[in-house]
C-alpha cells in the first residue's frame, strides 16, 4: 500500500537548536497513528512541518506523490491535510454555525467567497456534523462561549467537514472530562474510516485504550514504532520515557 | 432587525432633507463631515472587522483630494499656468499635471491612485506577515513620507499652502448655493452606496472571513484561505473610500493642504471610528459626524479650551465606552429586552398561580 504521508529525514533548526534531527515517518491510509515522547521530543514540531507552519531546514515531506515541503499553508490544506492545534483555535466572535460555514470545503478564492451562497447540501452537511460532535443545539451561540471540551470538538468538526485525507490532531483531549475523552476516542476511530489520523498525545491511558500503532519520538528523532505492548517491552523507551513515568507514579 | 433598519432609513432621509432645514454654512459643514464618514466606513471595515489598525488613511484621503484639486486648479487657471507654479519659477506645466485637464481622468485617478498605493503597500507587508503595531507604524511612516514630499515639491503641489482658489467645476460656479447643494446630495448618495455595499460585504460569507482573520489569522490560513488576498482587498477598498472622500471634500471645502493629510488627521480618523463603535458601520458614520460636530461646537463656543473638551471626550470613550456609542445603544437595548423577558416570566408565574386557585 502506498503511504499517505512520508517524512524523510526532516530536520528543523531554530537558530542552532535542532527541534527535529532527521525524523522519519510513514503513515498509511485509514491508520490512526499516535506520536508520543517526552516534552521537547519534537512531536508538535513534526506536525508543524507537515502542515507548513514551520519550514524544514532539510529533508522532504511527501503527501502521496506531492512534495509539500515548501508549499504555502493554504495550498497544503487544499490538498487535503487538516490540522487541529493544541489550544483550541476557533473563531470566538463567530457563531458555531459560522465557524463550520467557513470550514466547508469550498473555493476559497476572494471572488468565489464574495458570491458564496449556502447550498442545501452544505446546510445538511453542517447539521450532520454538528450532530456528530454534539453541538447542534449550540449552532447559534458564539463559539467563544463554549466550554473548553466543546471548543476542542468544534475545532475537530471544522477539520472533519473538509473531508481531509490526513488529519493532524495535537492533544485533542486536553481539558476534557472522562466522558468527553471516551467519546473523542470513538470519534477518532470513526474518522479513520475515511482518512488517516496522526495524533500527538500525552495521556498514556488514552493512548493505551485507543492506539494500534504508536511512534515514539525522542530528541528530534523517531526512536521506535509498534503497538503499545511492543513499545512497553522496548528497553530504550522504558529508559527514556515510560520508565521515568512509572517511577514517578 | 426591522426596527433597526427603519432607523437607518430615517437617518439617511434626514441627511437627504438637510438642505431644507440647515443654513448654507451648516450644510457645508455637514457635507464635510459626511466626507469624513466615508473614510470612517473604510476604517471600520479594516480595523473593526478585520483587525488591522491603519494610522495612515490621511494619505489616501489626501491623494484623492489632490487628484480632484489638480483638475479644479487647472480649470480655475483657464489654460494658463497655475499661480503657485509661476511663483516658484516653473514655466511649463509638468507632464503629470497634463492629464488632469480631463475631468474623467481626474475623478478616476482620485480612486485609482490611492488604491494602487494601498495595494502596493499592503501586498508587501501582509505577504510578509507584518501585522499589529508594526503595520500601524509603517502606515504612519508612509504619512510622513508623503507629507514631506508634498511640502518639499512646492512647484508641483503648492507646498504648505496646498491647492486652493478654485472657481468652477465642470463650468458651474463652486460658490453658488445650488452647486453646493448638488454636491452635498451627491455626497449623501455616495455615502449611502458605500454604506450599503459595506453592509452587504460584512453580512456575506466574505464578512465572516474578515472577522475570522481578526479572531485567528492562523486558523483562517489552516482552513485553506489565503488571508493576504483578503486583507489586501479590504485595505485597498478602504483606500478607495478615503480617495472618494478626499475628492468630495475638495469640491465642498475648496482647499487641500498637506496638513489635512498628516499624522494628526490620520489618527483622528481612527478616533472617529472608536467613538462611534469600531465594528459597526453605522457607528462609524455617526462617530465621524458626532466627533466633528462636537469639535466645531466646542471651538465655536469655547475657543480657548475646546481642545480640552475634545481630549476629554476621547478619554471618556476609551475608558468607559470600549464599544463606542453603538455599544451603549446595544447594551441599553439588551437590558430592555432582558427586562421584558423577566416581566413576561413574572406575569406568566402570576397567571399560573392564579389558574391554580
Amino acid at each position: 500500500m502506498k503511504p499517505v504521508l512520508m517524512c524523510c529525514s526532516v530536520s528543523v533548526d531554530f537558530d542552532g537548536f535542532y527541534a527535529l534531527q532527521g525524523a522519519d515517518l510513514k503513515v498509511y491510509p485509514h491508520e490512526v497513528r499516535f506520536l508520543i515522547g517526552p516534552n521537547g521530543a519534537g512531536k508538535t514540531t513534526l506536525l508543524d512541518v507537515i502542515c507548513g507552519k514551520t519550514r524544514a531546514s532539510s529533508g522532504k515531506v511527501l503527501f502521496y506523490s506531492h512534495d509539500i515541503t515548501d508549499m504555502p499553508e493554504h495550498k497544503i490544506v487544499q490538498l487535503g491535510i487538516s490540522r487541529k492545534f493544541q489550544s483550541p483555535s476557533i473563531f470566538h466572535q463567530l457563531t458555531v454555525w459560522e465557524n463550520m460555514e467557513l470550514a466547508l470545503k469550498q473555493d476559497r478564492g476572494l471572488f468565489a467567497v464574495l458570491r458564496a451562497k449556502m447550498s442545501e447540501a452544505d446546510r445538511d452537511m453542517i447539521i450532520t456534523l454538528l450532530q456528530r460532535i454534539e453541538l447542534l443545539d449550540y449552532a447559534d451561540q458564539k463559539a467563544g462561549s463554549l466550554s473548553h471540551g466543546q471548543k476542542q470538538w468544534l475545532e475537530i468538526g471544522m477539520q472533519l467537514i473538509q473531508f481531509p485525507q490526513l488529519l493532524l490532531l495535537d492533544e485533542p483531549i486536553a481539558g476534557m472530562s472522562a466522558a468527553e475523552r471516551e467519546r473523542t476516542g470513538e470519534l477518532i476511530h470513526e474518522i479513520a474510516r475515511d482518512c488517516a489520523v496522526v495524533i500527538v498525545e500525552h495521556d498514556m491511558d488514552f493512548v493505551r485504550r485507543f492506539s494500534k500503532q504508536v511512534t515514539v519520538m525522542h530528541e528530534g528523532k523517531v526512536l521506535c514504532e509498534g503497538t503499545m505492548e511492543d513499545i512497553q517491552q522496548n528497553e530504550k523507551v522504558v529508559e527514556i520515557y515510560l520508565g521515568r513515568e512509572e517511577k514517578a507514579c | 432587525m426591522i426596527k433597526k433598519n427603519w432607523m437607518y432609513w430615517l437617518f439617511f432621509l434626514a441627511l437627504f432633507l438637510a438642505p431644507f432645514y440647515l443654513t448654507e454654512f451648516r450644510l457645508s459643514l455637514l457635507g464635510k463631515f459626511l466626507c469624513f464618514a466615508m473614510i470612517a466606513i473604510g476604517i471600520s471595515l479594516i480595523w473593526g472587522y478585520t483587525g488591522i489598525l491603519s494610522l495612515g488613511h490621511g494619505v489616501y484621503f489626501g491623494l484623492g483630494a489632490y487628484c480632484m484639486a489638480m483638475y479644479l486648479k487647472l480649470e480655475a487657471s483657464g489654460g494658463r499656468l497655475p499661480d503657485f507654479m509661476e511663483w516658484s519659477g516653473v514655466n511649463k506645466l509638468p507632464w503629470f499635471w497634463k492629464p488632469f485637464e480631463q475631468p474623467v481622468i481626474a475623478i478616476s485617478s482620485a480612486i485609482i491612485v490611492p488604491v494602487l498605493l494601498a495595494m502596493f503597500l499592503s501586498y508587501f507587508t501582509f505577504r510578509n506577515r507584518i501585522k499589529g503595531v508594526y503595520f500601524s507604524l509603517l502606515s504612519q511612516a508612509i504619512v510622513v513620507v508623503f507629507v514631506t514630499l508634498f511640502i518639499g515639491k512646492q512647484e508641483w503641489t503648492g507646498g504648505t499652502n496646498g491647492l486652493t482658489n478654485f472657481s468652477t467645476v465642470f463650468g458651474f460656479s463652486l460658490s453658488s448655493p445650488l452647486t453646493q447643494i448638488v454636491l452635498y446630495l451627491l455626497t449623501v448618495v455616495l455615502l449611502l452606496s458605500m454604506f450599503l455595499f459595506s453592509r452587504w460585504l460584512t453580512r456575506s460569507r466574505f464578512g465572516r472571513v474578515l472577522v475570522a482573520i481578526r479572531d485567528s489569522e492562523n486558523r483562517v490560513r489552516f482552513l485553506g484561505f489565503n488571508p493576504t488576498t483578503y486583507k489586501v482587498f479590504v485595505y485597498s477598498l478602504s483606500a478607495a473610500f478615503a480617495g472618494i472622500a478626499g475628492a468630495m471634500f475638495v469640491l465642498q471645502v475648496g482647499l487641500i493642504s498637506p496638513a489635512m493629510m498628516g499624522i494628526i488627521p490620520s489618527i483622528e480618523m481612527v478616533l472617529w471610528v472608536a467613538v462611534g463603535g469600531r465594528s459597526s458601520l453605522i457607528g462609524a458614520i455617526i462617530g465621524a459626524i458626532v466627533t466633528n460636530g462636537a469639535k466645531s461646537f466646542f471651538s465655536e463656543n469655547y475657543p480657548d479650551i475646546w481642545l480640552l473638551f475634545l481630549g476629554g471626550l476621547f478619554i471618556a470613550v476609551v475608558l468607559f465606552l470600549p464599544n463606542g456609542l453603538t455599544g451603549v445603544y446595544q447594551s441599553v437595548r439588551q437590558r430592555k429586552k432582558q427586562g421584558e423577558v423577566r416581566a413576561n416570566e413574572a406575569s406568566s408565574h402570576v397567571l399560573q398561580r392564579v389558574s391554580r386557585f
